[in-house]
């Protein structure tokens, strides 16, 4: 590992201004990403600035029913949250699907939406890659496809974004709060990740020293019914190769709203407008759900390797819809 | 090389040491205060094979940098019991005979009395019955959540078939 500085702040704004003055450097959360990436040489800050004792650790209420997470919040006490647990039960379910005990105790909700991609090619400084060398090449294109994007993804990156609770969060239309150079800014966590497009080694709008400080859950109050599903190569403690959030309000046997996320399928959690918009209005049957699953996956462009995730995918977000519709976990 | 000092409450004992920011909390136990309970696995939190309690919980010693855990309380398994006995954890491992070489064996014992206190404080995990939407009260720790709730652990001797019972014995007392 390079050598670098380390610093504490006394508030965020002191944590900004001290990252703004250090184009090399980065905020240091729980570092269970961070940390693992500067050993690898993937990251190599001259510069960690500790914030996380700087913003909230707690989950509270609002006054008008949003719930706010603080940034701080480690993974494992927002998945045991009893109000988590009642309200938005498929954020708990993402989050304990993900990692391990050990590491949901380190990880902090702000740095889960920000850790990095887990493709092989990224992480190995041997095997060219946009992500971390801009204009280098991607190898994952002419590679093991196993785990890269169906959707969304372009020439320079075929990444999926590694997240589970990004994608319940995308789906619960979250909002992001950060603090940075140019003051407070409240992003809608649908825009907070981006495609990789030509610039791959930016995976948020998210500026240079900018920080996020908490989420936002919006009040709403049929997120009772939701669920995550996660498919995966063992049964526990691996990423996805595909996932399926699903938020469902049905009124005799019509689909009133729905709310629907995928994760292991892109550079950035999935929202599935496509899907969401064929559902509504519709019969809650398994062929509906089926119809819409094919809607939203026929902007599906998979590589040689990974056209099995197409399908897997459907099926996966099919399952969903039924379990949630009938009740099942 | 860039030093800083650090406290370190280890197993009972308060240090005072001047680290390299780039130190992990593992290498200050075993390198720095010859506390070889811990081991390194992988190093990059993949193993669990260096799972120590960081001021009560479990984490993975070697992601933690010991510069951002200044003025911790660090607990391995060494000094779960006082010294020359055993955690009853550990007579569990050793009724069940559930090693093979034992280098993952201090990571899976205090990985085992961590999660055991996790579900007693009604925490759910993945595979828990009634749902991660329902709250509230311990959780009845089966064969399925031992092993969810231990995955983070890797035994590559694969002396789970051990492992399971003992950690079940001792979340039946």
């Amino acid at each position: 590992m390079r050598p670098f500085r380390y610093e504490r702040a006394n508030d965020v704004s002191g944590a900004v201004a001290l990252l703004a003055g250090t184009p090399n450097g980065a905020f240091l959360g729980g570092g269970t990403n961070l940390v693992d990436l500067m050993r690898l040489d993937v990251a190599r800050p001259e510069l960690l600035v500790d914030v996380r004792r700087l913003t909230s650790d707690r989950i509270e209420e609002l006054p008008d029913g949003r719930v706010r997470v603080g940034a701080a919040v480690p993974n494992s006490d927002l998945a045991a949250d009893p109000l988590i647990r009642a309200r938005y039960p498929a954020v708990s379910e993402a989050l304990l699907s993900g990692a391990s005990g050990q590491l949901r105790n380190l990880a902090t909700t702000g740095g889960n939406l920000l850790q990095r991609t887990r493709c092989v090619y990224f992480q190995n400084v041997s095997t060219p890659c946009n992500k971390r060398d801009p204009g280098a090449g991607c190898s994952a294109i002419d590679g093991h496809h196993w785990d890269l994007a169906i959707l969304g993804a372009s020439e320079a990156c075929v990444a999926t974004h590694p997240s589970d609770l990004a994608v319940a969060l995308v789906a619960l239309d979250a909002v992001v709060l950060t603090e940075g150079a140019d003051g407070e800014r409240r992003i809608p966590i649908t825009e907070l990740h981006r495609l990789p497009d030509r610039e791959p080694h930016r995976d948020t709008i998210l500026q240079h020293g900018e920080l996020i400080t908490a989420v936002e859950l919006p009040p709403l109050p049929w997120a009772t019914r939701s669920r995550y599903r996660k498919v995966r190569d063992r049964a526990s403690y691996a990423f996805a190769l595909v996932s399926a959030v699903v938020v469902l309000d049905t009124a005799d046997g019509v689909v009133r709203d729905v709310r629907i996320g995928l994760g292991g399928v892109a550079h950035r959690p999935w929202r599935a407008l496509v899907a969401e918009q064929a559902l509504r209005g519709g019969p809650a049957t398994e062929e509906r759900f089926r119809q819409a699953a094919e809607a939203e996956l026929a902007a599906a462009r998979p590589l040689p390797g990974n056209a099995f995730k197409v399908r897997l995918a459907r099926n996966t977000l099919v399952r969903t819809l039924l379990d949630v519709n009938e009740g099942r976990r | 090389m860039v030093d800083v000092e650090v406290s370190l409450r280890v197993d009972g004992t308060d240090h005072r040491l001047t680290v390299d920011t780039r130190t992990s909390v593992l290498d200050a136990l075993r390198e720095r205060l010859g506390n070889t309970s811990p081991k390194k696995g992988c190093d990059h939190g993949q193993c669990g094979a260096c799972t120590v309690l960081l001021d009560g919980r479990r984490v993975n010693s070697c992601l933690a940098l010991a510069v951002a855990h200044d003025g911790a309380t660090v607990v391995t398994a060494a000094g779960l019991a006082p010294a020359g006995q055993l955690h009853p954890m550990q007579a569990c491992f050793i009724r069940h005979d559930a090693f093979q070489c034992g280098y993952c064996t201090p990571g899976q014992i205090v990985s085992a009395v961590a999660m055991l206190a996790e579900a007693a404080a009604g925490w759910p995990s993945a595979v828990t019955a009634d749902g991660a939407g329902r709250g509230g009260g311990a959780v009845v720790l089966d064969d399925d959540e031992i092993r969810e709730r231990m995955s983070g652990n890797l035994c590559r001797c694969a002396a789970y078939a051990n492992i399971v019972p003992a950690v079940a014995e001792m979340a039946r007392r």
